[in-house]
């Protein structure tokens, strides 16, 4: 069923927590919400699922107007970072608290928990207590409810955060297959642009309450309609610079400038914000429309198999990301490769011109 | 496998804690013990008595009166005050000004000494002079907390339910604080209903905080003593006289110090078993 904001805000006291948005949801895939803490994902999920009501506007769901119904009535599920069980409950009666509230028949519940149970492997598990599981486990109990609810709509609310990196991953990659056929329109809300990528669906971007974008997730990923989006959806976070646009060449400096190829071209003279991710800004030349960049090495972090390396340009730290493992000396300074045929430009307003 | 060295140094170490430990409650235990198995007259001549005190302590009815009086008492007040901090706590502000005037005026009792709360409470109801005293008489209901042993025990009883109610509700708001937004969001959706949020949520939340409120609201009131020395004295007769005023009438008024000694360790052992009971019985529930 679709899930329509329309013209919604939030305010608590004189702080705006969501300026007026208005967005129709996707029913097909995930719907990411994607932004920093504080952006205030958790803030429209509850709006959404009906535990806050909003300051103005109304929400959709399903061609009705549910802006007043209470959370209880509008048969939605939520699975929140931290992992929330009834502590005195075993993990079946936990899966299946919900489904005693609605008053399903006893082989009906034993059905539903024995399905969510098998698909999330808590069978072993069912007569422990939330105490005596695992943080993964804790988390796939308040999983296995949400899915046994069987609801029109499902918010999960940054649910692999609190865990470790092995289990995060596990867990990432069950998730989309769960919901993929059960119907429900999902709303997940996550802080890394890296998790979205992996999710796939549809992202909106989120920034200081106020969405910036939505779309598919590799188009917003690959077409930012902003500067903002594109800095919400960056991991490490985007390079920028300002630009000058003359005689058919963008100038950064009087030693780099590069020229505007394609429909670059068409752009007017003048000033522009170019931004470029980290993986395309490297320590060796790759490709030809590569333009060399000198700055003075700030920090570097070598993981197993990338090398990202902070570096002052003209007073801005700038990122470069790349495979292998390149050694620098904090405080001197470096050679670094921009693809330019990578580069974002975005105008006055911060809205994209080129990608 | 490495051999374990024993180095006699160590002991240096642990020295200062043995002899404090010995000073502040070995050696006056160890004198009491002294007491209670010996006879004096005075002068430090003692003469050995073995196990008579005890026996005559254990076989006296009035050490039962008063032993049966302090269980009364104790579960009277922890029938009381743990399910009244809970209300209490449960319907305190969770945010905003509100919260930290209810904190200073729930602490407020808990900052006033045992002997000024005794003395208050005894003009307080005080049946010609006192406000309580009087309030109750002129409702037209024979009231005198010094003559009337109904009226001494709810007296007493209400002087502490005022004094350390507030001690559980500190323990219990602390706990129910500590409960994360999510689960109220959880049982919302779930379609809990308050009851169950609080039967499903907020009370095993709470029960560790509980465990600890309840041990010490039950050793303080089976150790009472100031506030009903001052406001009833024991009486009247010794209608609220409790373990430790009869202890002290025994050693102190009568001088008998043999069999107060005697007493005295049974009462520690008592509180002692008591609390192991207790906490055995709550951990292991908590196991379950």
């Amino acid at each position: 069923m679709t899930l329509e904001l329309r013209h919604v805000s939030k305010r608590v006291g004189a702080e705006i927590h969501i300026y007026e948005t208005s967005l129709e949801f996707r029913e097909d895939g995930f719907n990411i919400l994607l932004g920093t803490t504080l952006a205030g994902k958790t803030s429209l999920m509850q709006l959404m699922a009906g535990l806050e009501r909003p300051t103005s506007g109304e929400i959709w769901f399903g061609g009705k107007n549910v802006t007043g119904v209470s959370v209880q009535k509008r048969n939605v599920s939520m699975v929140h970072q931290q992992f929330i069980n009834y502590p005195n409950f075993s993990v079946f009666e936990n899966i299946a608290s919900p489904l005693r509230v609605a008053r399903l028949t006893r082989a009906e519940i034993d059905r539903r928990v024995g399905e969510v149970s098998e698909m999330l492997r808590l069978t072993p598990m069912l007569g422990r207590r939330p105490s005596e599981l695992s943080g993964g486990q804790q988390q796939r109990t308040a999983l296995a409810r949400a899915l046994a609810k069987d609801s029109d709509l499902v918010f999960l609310d940054e649910p692999l955060a609190n865990l470790d990196y092995k289990l995060r991953e596990e867990l990432r990659d069950e998730l989309p297959r769960l919901f993929r056929d059960r119907g429900c329109t999902v709303v997940y809300a996550t802080s890394e642009p890296t998790e979205a990528l992996l999710l796939g669906g549809y992202t909106a971007t989120m920034h200081e309450g106020r969405i910036t974008q939505f779309g598919e997730t590799a188009t917003v990923y690959r077409q930012p309609a902003d500067l903002l989006s594109a800095r919400v959806f960056s991991d490490p976070p985007i390079n920028t610079a300002t630009v000058t646009k003359k005689n058919g060449r963008f100038v950064l400096s009087d030693a780099v400038s590069w020229p505007a190829t394609g429909d670059r071209e068409a752009l007017k003279d003048g000033r522009y914000a170019v931004a470029i991710r980290p993986h395309h800004v490297t320590p060796f030349a790759q490709e030809k429309n590569d333009v060399r960049i000198d700055g003075r090495v700030l920090v570097t972090e070598l993981s197993g198999s990338e090398s990202v390396v902070h570096f002052d340009l003209g007073g801005q730290t700038w990122i470069s990301q790349s495979h292998g493992i390149h050694a620098f000396e904090v405080g001197a300074r470096a050679s670094f490769y921009v693809d330019t045929g990578q580069c974002m430009y975005f105008g006055e307003d911060n809205a994209l011109l080129a990608a | 496998m490495a051999t374990k060295t024993q180095n006699p140094k160590a002991w240096l170490f642990v020295l200062p804690v043995v002899a404090l430990v010995a000073f502040n409650a070995l050696i006056p235990l160890m004198t009491v013990v002294n007491y209670s198995v010996q006879e004096t007259f005075g002068d430090n001549v003692f003469f050995w008595e073995g196990v008579k005190w005890f026996e005559q302590v254990l076989h006296s009815e009035r050490f039962h009166a008063s032993l049966l009086r302090q269980l009364m008492f104790t579960s009277i007040i922890l029938t009381i005050e743990v399910p009244l901090g809970v209300a209490i706590a449960l319907s305190m502000p969770k945010k905003g000004v509100g919260v930290s005037v209810c904190l200073v005026l729930m602490a407020l009792p808990l900052l006033i000494p045992w002997n000024v709360v005794g003395a208050m409470w005894n003009i307080f109801a005080l049946p010609d002079i006192g406000l309580l005293g009087r309030m109750i008489n002129g409702l037209g209901i024979d009231y005198n907390f010094t003559q009337q042993p109904g009226a001494a025990w709810f007296t007493t009883v209400m002087m502490d339910v005022w004094h350390w109610t507030s001690l559980v509700v500190l323990l219990a708001y602390a706990g129910l604080r500590s409960i994360p937004d999510a689960y109220y969001q959880a049982a919302k959706i779930d379609g809990a209903t308050p009851w169950a949020v609080f039967r499903f949520i907020q009370l095993p939340k709470m029960k560790r905080v509980l465990t600890i409120a309840i041990l010490l609201r039950f050793m303080d009131s089976f150790m009472i003593y100031t506030e009903p020395f001052v406001l009833t004295g024991g009486g009247p007769g010794n209608t609220t006289t409790f373990l430790s005023i009869d202890l002290v009438k025994i050693a102190l008024g009568q001088f008998d110090l043999g069999p107060a000694a005697a007493m005295s360790l049974i009462y520690f052992l008592i509180v002692l078993l008591l609390c192991w009971i207790f906490y055995t019985l709550m951990m292991r529930h908590e196991a379950q």
